[in-house]
């Protein structure tokens, strides 16, 4: 179970999640800070430290449209958060696999800041109001990465396979 | 079994005749391209080599690109850093397609692979870039990725896992009428399908208007399909391809021209008559808020952007040298000019656009990705307002989140800029 701690709306971009001014910052490790440094009010919460590891951030449609820039996964991953959002936009999907962010597609998801969300296999219960909603699972390919425990960790096994 | 184009060119790079929709495959990579953030992709791919005892060994150097054009010249010591980091890797393992900061060969990097004859039709080429899909103008099926998903493929020289994408057909027929751009016709169709309306699926471009458009053109429009949300944006190869891969790219080999079967099977069509559209303004702050210029004329601009990989080849810095001869950019108002390469830089010093646009009072920036992203120049002030050639105008996006971005084509920039506000460039300004 854990909370949602903010909501946002359709076509989060990766400029708001991880604006370009700092792409040049590059390692996992340092990305956390910028995380939607342009939203200063939820950077201030995520950096505070008091954001317990595993809550939710609630979006719209096509999180995660624009940039193909990873940071944008990275960032949230490093603050431990799970996205659960209607649908997510192709590439910032497929990077949150490689890199393990935890994503839920919930096209019908209804919930607001505060309540607490049981993530199922296959479904989303929103404790709060008591109501269940569907959820879309990863494609079969992605899911293999997840158990993988990453891309990295899935591409070194088949680098060694080769060699 | 009939197959769309981007189905016949992962069939043919994995290794078969033919592929499913939805089937997963793991096509071999042609050309993989990177900049500035080859320094997260080193980093992965280092780590994907960490406790293997194995040599560190890109798959294929001749296959990968790297073009610096982010931040050009360096605008702090990170970057410069990150720079130095890849130019040694560059060195180590051999890769010849590396474009530094040099004036005879920058560019942006979707300007400099076709420039330079890096893509061809019918392969794959992938990207740690969105707007990968830019290739598509050529017949490639060329994508977006993330960094580690690029150091699986400098480790496998494959995409790992990939679906195979359904594909919407978009047939654009007519001609455009004068002062209407290629541009116009991508910002209409992301208005009129949505940011996520292609979302995991392939634009395939048809139809008359797509046939008589050169290749700059259908660059633009491969470019800005990934604003719908598109893997990819690809125009079937033809004549047009050729001449440009001959006589602009200097490409001597053999070149293969893959089309799609003709009775293919589509996810859906949209039909576009372009002689109906008038020029179009995405509006802040998402690229599908596009309205007719009609709608939105008069609003005040203090800067005023022509260039990107988007709209900063030749025919746009004609576009907007054309306009500007012999008039004034408006005084509260200033207006930056980015050629995607040095060789349009270059050329278009040859036919003296750069003098005409200096002379109007706009400011010539070194090749690069510029003001595009905010990160490097051309940054904006609290409460200002641009209007942009570029591809994005999410809040935030030139630098500053107290800001508003539109977006336009060459003729409504340079006819906005001698008035400071959004003006028709059909009303002859």
């Amino acid at each position: 179970m854990a909370k949602i701690i903010y909501k946002l709306e359709d076509d989060i971009s990766t400029d708001i999640i991880y604006p370009g001014r700092y792409m040049a910052t590059v390692l996992p490790t340092e990305t956390p800070q910028y995380c939607f440094d342009d939203m200063a009010d939820l950077n201030k919460m995520l950096n505070s430290k008091e954001v317990p590891a595993g809550s939710i951030i609630l979006a719209g449609k096509n999180f995660g449209c624009g940039s193909s820039r990873e940071q944008a996964a990275s960032t949230l991953k490093g603050h431990n958060l799970i996205i659960v959002a209607k649908n997510f936009a192709r590439i910032f999907l497929q990077n949150s696999v490689n890199l393990g962010l935890q994503t839920v597609s919930c096209p019908d998801i209804e919930a607001n800041v505060g309540d607490e969300l049981e993530i199922l296999e296959g479904k989303v219960i929103n404790k709060t109001s008591g109501k269940s909603f569907d959820t879309l699972p990863l494609q079969k390919a992605q899911q293999e990465i997840v158990d993988a425990g990453g891309l990295i960790a899935y591409t070194r096994k088949r680098l060694l396979e080769k060699a | 079994m009939k197959q769309t184009l981007v189905q016949k060119i992962l069939a043919r790079a994995s290794g078969k005749q033919f592929v499913s929709v939805g089937e997963i495959i793991e096509p071999k990579v042609d050309l993989a391209m990177s900049h500035e953030n080859g320094a997260l992709v080193m980093n992965q791919f280092q780590a994907i080599y960490e406790g293997t005892g194995l040599e560190l060994k890109v798959w294929d150097p001749n296959r990968i690109a790297i073009i610096f054009d982010h931040r050009v010249p360096a605008e702090s010591k990170k970057t410069a850093t990150n720079q130095k980091k890849i130019r040694n890797f560059v060195n180590t393992q051999g890769i010849k397609k590396f474009h530094d900061i040099r004036g005879d060969e920058m560019g942006i990097c979707h300007q400099i692979l076709p420039e330079y004859g890096y893509v061809r039709p019918g392969y794959v080429v992938v990207g740690t870039d969105s707007h990968t899909t830019s290739h598509g103008a050529l017949g490639a099926f060329a994508f977006g990725i993330g960094a580690t998903e690029m150091a699986a493929v400098w480790t496998l020289g494959s995409v790992l896992n990939v679906p195979v994408p359904p594909t919407i057909k978009v047939i654009a027929e007519g001609k455009f009428a004068p002062f209407v751009q290629p541009k116009d016709l991508i910002l209409y169709l992301i208005g009129k399908i949505t940011a996520e309306g292609a979302n995991f699926k392939v634009l395939e471009f048809h139809g008359s208007a797509i046939k008589s458009m050169d290749t700059s053109g259908r660059l633009t429009i491969s470019n800005m399909s990934v604003e719908a949300g598109a893997t990819s944006g690809i125009v079937p190869p033809d004549e047009e391809t050729l001449r440009y891969l001959r006589e602009v790219a200097g490409v001597k080999e053999n070149i293969d021209m893959l089309s799609p079967d003709e009775d293919a099977e589509y996810d859906s069509v949209v039909n576009i008559d372009v002689s109906s559209i008038e020029p179009q303004i995405a509006c802040p702050h998402t690229v599908d808020n596009v309205k007719p210029v009609s709608a939105v004329e008069g609003v005040e601009i203090q800067q005023i952007v022509i260039g990107s990989c988007t709209n900063g080849r030749l025919d746009d810095l004609e576009t907007a040298a054309n306009i500007l001869k012999g008039k004034k950019v408006a005084r509260n108002t200033r207006m930056l000019i980015f050629p995607a390469s040095t060789r349009i830089y270059q050329e278009a010093m040859e036919k003296g656009y750069l003098s005409t646009l200096l002379k109007a009072g706009a400011v010539i920036v070194n090749p690069g990705c510029g003001p595009c992203l905010g990160i490097h120049q051309g940054a904006l002030g609290d409460g200002e307002v641009a209007l942009s050639t570029t591809n994005r105008n999410f809040k935030g996006r030139m630098g500053n989140p107290n800001s508003e971005v539109y977006l336009c084509s060459p003729a409504v920039a340079a006819a906005s800029a001698i008035t400071g506000k959004i003006t028709d460039p059909r009303k002859g300004a």
